[in-house]
């Protein structure tokens, strides 16, 4: 069995992080669905899903049952080899970027030591930035296949959108990596932990070691907002345009088609709420210096609250199953709150994974809270705002952070 | 290890699918392609002797090539643009007067 | 066969077949999507020796821009099949015996000079990220910059010529 696992561990392993990984951001999609409809709706004063389940939390299923279950009709002139392949490419590439990411330091779990992530490369950025660079083929492809004028715009759309934006992008992130002098998400993570300075160590802030005062939060601005522009969101969301497209490029396609771009929108959301959190946000690293030991039991302090508030509040619910369930999953979470605080081996382990995830539900809930308030651009704008904003703004903040540097290393 | 000669005989029978597209081909758009083919084949090409040599400055030379290879798409391709636009058509059969 | 050796016949062999497939098309926008796949696995082929840079570079500039561009294109001016005229057949019978000359040509001088070649490096290290840079920001410092020139000059001359004249 030792020799087995020696030979073959490392695959073993990421064969098992990789069907974990999916399965965990799948369901992640789901529920992002109806965070996003719960938060919209109670911007809009209204309640969002309620019907299925206790506070419609069984609505992500019944979704996934609905589009399992639907037609799927195959318009007629469809450009066949286009129309099927674009909604697997989506799909393929968005899941695809996760596989990069770090999603906490390197841990050893019985004596094996791997790193919190399924790949661990020296070019992680660049990989990353590669792949998402590929996804526009799915957009520009569904709407060229699906032989429909609507469609053909939002891809039209979406192609100028995202090559305009890709420069902003890649250019915003351009300060980080001078200050951080690698292209590896692990270390630029682990740069800014640099000063144990806790939160004012991060990139946007700029006080770790070498750098002091060095912020990026220019770059943070750029770096967002043409996040959301090539994720083809609110409100960047022109390829999608329903008041003036339809639907824009998924115009034409029903039942899983649709749910595999729908699923590759909301992973591709998940993996710059990742990314913006690792480069400018500290990745896993907790926003109070690392020397203060108290501060590990945040999760504890947290969770069980949390967990007491949804117990109490479920046993109110009007119906007897919300009765049931709501005060189970408080229990739960006041249960793993109070064996964090017993289990202080489990609670040092899962520190780096709840930052990232808290961060990276920030990141989420801003994307969400920024669709509910913000009316949509107008084509020429979101032109004139990538091309004579965006970009000069990042190309400035890197001969800013440069000039910077050099100035420190003279000085 | 695969062994330099291996990558060298698929660039030249990439850069000779190439010179075949660039003369079968008579849309205007897949021309170029076959130019951008040909330059991938010399890209291979090089960095299959950069890492024969144990040298860095192939792949120096293969990011020159791109960006020539960037700059001359977005250029062509506004070519491209206004032939089809006074032409209308992409067949470089069509375009044969010595101006637009 | 090593694995690495397997990896290059897939590799190559993809390569090979989007490069038949662009001749084959008749569509511009599928001949697109088979270069794609050429490009892919090019950059396959680089990451396999090590080169990831260039390999990156390849997927972003190539594929994310360059390959875009032309799609992009190809949408914007509606373009459909491709029609053939009567130079098409003499085409057929003079380049494609001119094509394949010149790629024998290329390939016997290949096989001929397989001995002059040194071996490639056997441990697999990957090209750092840093030498390159280093490389490319002190030796071809110059070079570097004139490729800045030059994008500056291919921007004036698509906006010129992408200018509508009123």
């Amino acid at each position: 069995m030792n020799a087995i696992f020696a030979q073959y561990g490392f695959l073993i392993v990421a064969t098992v992080k990789i069907i974990l990984l999916v399965l965990i951001v799948l369901t992640a999609d789901a529920y992002l669905t109806w965070l996003e409809r719960k938060v919209i709706g109670h911007i809009q004063a209204r309640w969002g899903p309620y019907r299925v389940g206790p506070h419609g939390l069984l609505q992500p299923l019944a979704d996934g049952i609905k589009f399992i279950l639907k037609e799927d009709p195959l318009p007629e002139g469809v450009d066949k080899k286009a129309y099927f392949f674009a909604p697997f490419l989506t799909l393929m590439l968005a899941l695809t970027s996760l596989a990069v990411i770090p999603f906490g330091p390197d841990i050893t779990v019985f004596g094996y030591r791997t790193n919190f992530g399924i790949a661990d490369i020296n070019i992680s950025l660049l990989a990353l930035f590669a792949i998402t660079a590929l996804s526009v083929y799915g957009i520009a492809l569904a709407g060229w296949g699906s032989n429909n004028k609507y469609s053909l715009l939002g891809g039209l759309r979406s192609s100028a959108q995202m090559i305009s934006y890709e420069l902003a992008m890649t250019l915003s992130v351009v300060g980080v990596l001078l200050i951080a002098g690698t292209l590896s998400l692990k270390e630029i993570v682990e740069q800014q932990a640099n000063g144990n300075l806790g939160l004012l160590g991060w990139n946007i802030i700029g006080f770790s070691k070498d750098h002091a005062g060095l912020t990026q939060i220019i770059g943070c601005f750029c770096f967002f907002m043409a996040a959301i522009a090539e994720t083809n969101r609110v409100p960047f969301d022109l390829p999608e345009a329903e008041s003036e497209l339809v639907a824009g490029y998924h115009t034409e396609y029903a039942s899983m088609k649709f749910a595999m771009f729908f699923i590759g929108e909301y992973t591709a959301m998940i993996t710059v709420s990742c990314l913006s959190t690792i480069l400018f946000f500290g990745g896993w690293l907790s926003p109070f210096p690392a020397s203060w030991t108290l501060t590990h039991y945040v999760p504890s302090v947290i969770l069980v609250p949390l967990g007491l508030w949804v117990f109490f509040d479920g046993i109110r619910y009007e119906t007897i199953f919300g009765r049931i369930v709501l005060p189970g999953i408080g229990s739960v979470l006041t249960l793993l709150g109070l064996g964090l605080f017993a289990a202080p081996a489990i609670n040092e382990l899962i520190q780096g994974p709840f930052w990232f995830f808290v961060k990276v539900f920030a990141v989420l809930f801003f994307y969400i809270w920024m669709r509910g308030t913000l009316p949509r651009f107008r084509y020429d704008q979101l032109m004139d705002f990538g091309w004579k904003i965006l970009l000069p703004v990042s190309i400035a903040n890197v001969v800013l952070t440069s000039a910077f540097i050099l100035w420190r290393m003279q000085g | 290890m695969v062994p330099t000669n291996y990558y060298l005989i698929l660039s030249a029978i990439l850069f000779g699918l190439g010179v075949l597209a660039f003369v079968f081909k008579r849309n205007i758009i897949t021309i170029f392609m076959a130019i951008e083919l040909m330059l991938n084949a010399v890209n291979l090409a090089f960095v299959a002797f950069s890492q024969a040599l144990g040298k860095t400055d192939g792949e120096v030379f293969v990011l020159f090539v791109i960006v020539v290879a960037a700059a001359e798409a977005a250029v062509g391709l506004g070519i491209i643009i206004l032939t089809a636009r006074n032409r209308r058509s992409l067949n470089v059969e069509r375009v044969d007067l010595l101006k637009l | 066969m090593s694995a690495a050796l397997l990896i290059f016949f897939v590799l190559a062999g993809l390569a090979v077949l989007g490069a038949v497939a662009l001749i084959l098309q008749s569509h511009p926008i599928h001949s697109a999507l088979s270069l794609i796949l050429v490009m892919l696995s090019l950059a396959g082929l680089y990451l396999l020796m090590g080169a990831e840079f260039v390999a990156a570079v390849q997927i972003i500039v190539y594929g994310g821009a360059v390959m875009v561009l032309f799609v992009f294109v190809i949408m914007l001016l509606n373009a459909g099949e491709e029609e053939r005229t009567n130079f098409s057949k003499l085409a057929t019978f003079a380049g494609v015996p001119l094509a394949l000359a010149l790629g024998g040509v290329i390939a016997a001088a290949i096989a001929r000079s397989s001995g002059h070649l040194p071996a490639p490096a056997a441990n697999g290290a990957l090209t750092p990220t840093r030498e390159l840079s280093k490389l490319l920001f002190s030796e071809f410092v110059y070079p570097f910059e004139l490729t800045s020139f030059l994008i500056l000059v291919a921007i004036i001359g698509a906006i010129v010529l992408a200018q509508r004249e009123n």
